[in-house]
C-alpha cells in the first residue's frame, strides 16, 4: 500500500530525442493517493500504456522519478515494486489449474502452503472463480481468463497497486459490463489503488473517483468523471469525453468577450489578450432552439433512443444539440442559444482564464 | 427437403484418385504383389503366402537391424530435441543477430544429404580428416572405418550437425510467437527463468515441438543417404541401419520377395510409431477441449 508520486516524468523511445514529437511522455507530474481507483485515458498512441509500464518498472524512463511512499522505486525491477498488472490480452498459465494460476505468484515468494490455500479460496470466491479451481486454466473463455489474471494481483498482500491496460478489449460486449462493476465493487472491498488504463470513456467514467485524460504525451486534465464533463480545461477533453463530444466553434474576441458568426456571445469566463487561436466550446447538452440569438439551419436528425441528435448549420459551421424525445424540432431556419454559464472561451486549446496549468 | 440425385460429383474428385493411385497405391500394391511370390528368374511367380513375412520377422538380421535402427532414432532424438530447444532459447530475438543466427542455422540444412555424407567422411578420416587428424593427435585412438564404436560416434554427431538446426527453426517460431505479455507477467508474478520456462515457453512450444519430433522420428527412422555415404553400413554389418540392410537385400542379392516384405513391416512400424508419438503428445489436448 503506498502513495504513487510521479515527478518531472519524461520518457522517449529514442536514443537521443531532439524534437518535442520524440517524446512519448513528454512532462508529467502527478500523485496518486493511496487506495484510490485512477483511470487513465487518451486515444492509442497517447502515451497511456507508456506511463503504465513505467509505473509497473517494465520500462525506465528517460527523465524524472517514481516514488512509492518517499521511497524511489525508478530504478527497481516489477518483482521488486509489489505491483500487480492485467493486460489486454488475458494471460494466464495453460498447463496449470485455475488454483495453480491464483496460487503461482505466492509460490513463487516462498508462501507456505496452508496459508496459499487460505489466500485461493478467499480471491477465488471473491472473483466468481470457487467453481472451478480444479479446472485447467486453457479452457476457461476471455473475461474467465481476465479474472484469473486479476485474481493474481489480488491474491497477495504486498501489492501497492494494480495496473489495468486496457482489461476489457477482448470481452464480449454483453460481459463488460458484468466485469466492469465487479471490479468497481472489488475496488471498494480490497482498497487498493488501482489505475485503469482505457481509450474508452464509459470503462473510465464508471471505474474511476479521478481520471486523467491524456492527448500526445501530456496531461490535459485530472479531475473526477463530472468535472470532466461540466469543466473541460481544454478543449479536447471536451471533444473526448461525451457522446456527442463538445461543439468547438473559431471565434473572433473583441473587448474580452467572444465574437460568432457576427454576434456576441455571453461566456462564463473573459479570454485573455494576444493569443493565437481563439474557440468558444459549448456541449450538445447547452444548446437549445429559441426565439432570438444565432441564426442557424437544421441540416440532419439523428435518433439516439431518449434523444436526437440535432446538427445545424450557423455561421458556416456545424453545431450539434441534443433535444429530447418529443420535442419539435423546427424544420429549415430556426435560432440557437449556447446557455451563458456552460459556454466557454478557449484560447490556444486552453480554457481561457484558468487558474493552474493542470 | 428433397435430396437431387447427382453422381457427377464423383468425377471431381477422379483428378485427386489418379493422382494418389499412381504415387502411392500402385507403387505399395506392387510391393505387396511381390512379397506375397516366389520367383526363380524368367519372370515366372509362385504363389508363397505369408512366408516371406514370417521369415523378416523372424530373421535375427532384420532384428539386429531393427534394433540398431531403434537405437540410432532415440539417441538422436535425445540429443537433436533439448539440444535444439536450448540453442532456440539463447539466440537473439531483436535486432540483426536474428537474421545472422537464422541463416548459419539454415545452412546444414540446405546441403544435399549425400553431399553431408561425403563431407563428413573425409571429415572424419584418420590420415587427412581435419576431425579424425585431431582426435587421434589428442592421443584418441579413433577410426571410424575400422572400430564400430568410431563409426557410430561420427554417424550420430553427424546427424546432430546435420539437423539439430530443423528442431532450432522450429523451437525459434516457438518461442517468438509468445507475446511480450506473457513475460511481463511472469515478472511481475516473480517467476524464475525456470519457471518461465516450464510455465511459459515449453508449454507455448509443445506444437512446434510435436511436429519437431515427428519429422525427425521419421527422417532418421528412414535415413539411408548419409550413413550409406558415410560407412556404408560398416565396419561388418555395425552400422547396418534398416534402409541399408533392405536395400543390401532387394538391390545386392535381388531377393525381391524377402525385401519387399521386409519393406511393408518397415512402412508399417513407421506408421505405427509415428501414430503413437502423435497420439501421445496431443493427448492433453484433446483433453481440454
Amino acid at each position: 500500500m503506498a502513495r504513487i508520486t510521479l515527478s518531472g516524468l519524461r520518457h522517449s523511445y529514442m536514443a537521443n530525442p531532439s524534437q518535442d514529437a520524440d517524446w512519448a511522455l513528454k512532462q508529467l507530474d502527478l500523485e496518486w493517493d493511496d487506495g484510490g481507483a485512477y483511470a487513465l485515458l487518451g486515444p492509442s498512441g497517447c502515451g497511456k500504456t507508456t506511463l503504465l509500464n513505467i509505473i509497473s518498472g517494465l520500462l525506465v524512463p528517460s527523465h524524472g522519478r517514481i516514488l512509492f511512499d518517499d521511497h524511489d522505486v525508478t530504478q527497481l525491477p516489477p518483482e521488486q515494486r509489489h505491483i500487480a498488472q492485467v493486460f489486454q490480452f488475458p494471460v494466464v498459465y495453460d498447463t496449470m489449474t485455475v488454483y495453480d494460476n491464483l496460487a503461482f505468484p505466492l509460490r513463487n515468494r516462498g508462501v507456505p502452503e496452508s496459508e496459499v490455500d487460505s489466500r485461493v479460496t478467499e480471491i477465488a470466491a471473491m472473483t466468481d472463480l470457487s467453481g472451478m479451481l480444479k479446472k485447467r486454466a486453457a479452457g476457461l473463455t476471455a473475461d474467465g481468463k481476465q479474472k484469473i489474471s486479476l485474481g493474481r494481483g489480488l491474491v497477495r498482500t504486498d501489492v501497492n497497486a494494480i495496473l489495468f491496460d486496457e482489461p476489457l478489449t477482448v470481452i464480449d460486449p454483453h460481459l463488460k459490463f458484468q466485469l466492469r462493476s465487479k471490479l468497481k465493487e472489488l475496488h471498494q472491498r480490497v482498497r487498493r489503488t488501482m489505475i485503469y488504463v482505457t481509450h474508452d470513456q464509459t470503462e473510465a467514467l464508471t471505474f474511476a473517483d479521478r481520471v486523467v485524460v491524456m492527448n500526445v504525451g501530456e496531461v490535459v486534465q485530472i479531475g473526477t468523471p463530472e468535472e470532466l464533463f461540466e469543466e473541460p480545461q481544454h478543449t479536447f477533453v471536451g471533444h473526448f469525453i461525451g457522446s456527442p463530444g463538445m461543439n468547438v466553434l473559431p471565434c473572433r474576441i473583441e473587448n474580452g468577450q467572444a465574437v460568432f458568426a457576427g454576434q456576441t456571445l455571453e461566456t462564463s469566463n473573459k479570454a485573455g489578450a494576444g493569443i493565437g487561436l481563439n474557440e468558444v466550446g459549448v456541449r450538445p447538452e447547452h444548446v437549445r432552439f429559441a426565439r432570438a440569438g444565432l441564426e442557424a439551419r437544421v441540416v440532419k436528425v439523428s435518433d439516439a433512443g431518449r434523444f436526437n441528435i440535432v446538427e445545424a448549420e450557423c455561421g458556416g459551421h456545424s453545431v450539434k444539440l441534443l433535444v429530447k424525445e418529443g420535442e419539435s424540432i423546427p424544420s429549415e431556419t430556426t435560432r440557437l442559444e449556447f446557455i451563458p454559464e456552460k459556454t466557454r472561451i478557449y484560447q490556444d486549446g486552453w480554457l481561457a482564464g484558468r487558474r493552474s496549468a493542470s | 427437403m428433397n435430396k437431387t440425385e447427382n453422381q457427377k460429383a464423383w468425377f471431381l474428385v477422379l483428378p485427386v484418385l489418379v493422382l494418389v493411385a499412381f504415387n502411392a497405391i500402385v507403387p505399395l500394391m506392387t510391393v505387396v504383389n511381390y512379397s506375397v511370390q516366389e520367383t526363380f528368374g524368367n519372370n515366372v511367380f509362385f504363389w508363397s503366402g505369408i512366408s516371406w513375412f514370417e521369415d523378416v520377422l523372424r530373421s535375427p538380421r532384420f532384428h539386429a537391424a531393427l534394433g540398431r535402427q531403434l537405437t540410432f532414432t532415440f539417441t538422436i532424438l535425445a540429443i537433436e530435441v533439448p539440444l535444439g530447444v536450448l540453442i532456440a532459447l539463447a539466440m537473439p530475438r531483436k535486432g540483426i543477430w536474428v537474421s545472422v543466427c537464422l541463416v548459419l542455422m539454415a545452412m546444414p540444412l540446405l546441403i544435399p544429404w549425400n553431399v553431408v555424407g561425403a563431407m563428413w567422411n573425409i571429415f572424419a578420416l584418420p590420415e587427412i580428416g581435419l576431425l579424425g587428424n585431431a582426435l587421434n593427435a589428442l592421443g584418441f585412438d579413433y577410426n571410424y572405418t575400422r572400430q564400430p564404436g568410431d563409426a557410430w560416434f561420427t554417424l550420430i554427431l553427424m546427424d546432430v550437425w546435420h539437423w539439430t538446426s530443423l528442431v532450432v527453426l522450429l523451437a525459434y517460431a516457438g518461442l517468438v510467437s509468445i507475446p511480450d505479455a506473457y513475460y511481463q507477467a511472469a515478472k511481475i508474478d516473480g517467476a524464475s527463468s525456470w519457471a518461465i520456462f516450464r510455465f511459459i515457453q515449453l508449454p507455448k512450444m509443445k506444437r512446434v515441438l510435436t511436429i519437431a519430433i515427428l519429422l525427425r522420428f521419421m527422417d532418421s527412422f528412414n535415413i539411408y543417404t548419409e550413413p550409406s555415404v558415410l560407412t556404408g553400413g560398416g565396419p561388418g554389418n555395425s552400422t547396418t541401419l534398416l534402409s541399408i540392410d533392405l536395400v543390401k537385400i532387394a538391390l545386392g542379392q535381388f531377393d525381391l520377395g524377402p525385401a519387399a516384405a521386409m519393406s511393408l513391416v518397415y512402412f508399417l512400424v513407421v506408421l505405427l510409431m509415428s501414430w503413437i508419438f502423435y497420439t501421445v503428445m496431443t493427448r492433453d489436448d484433446e483433453a481440454n477441449q
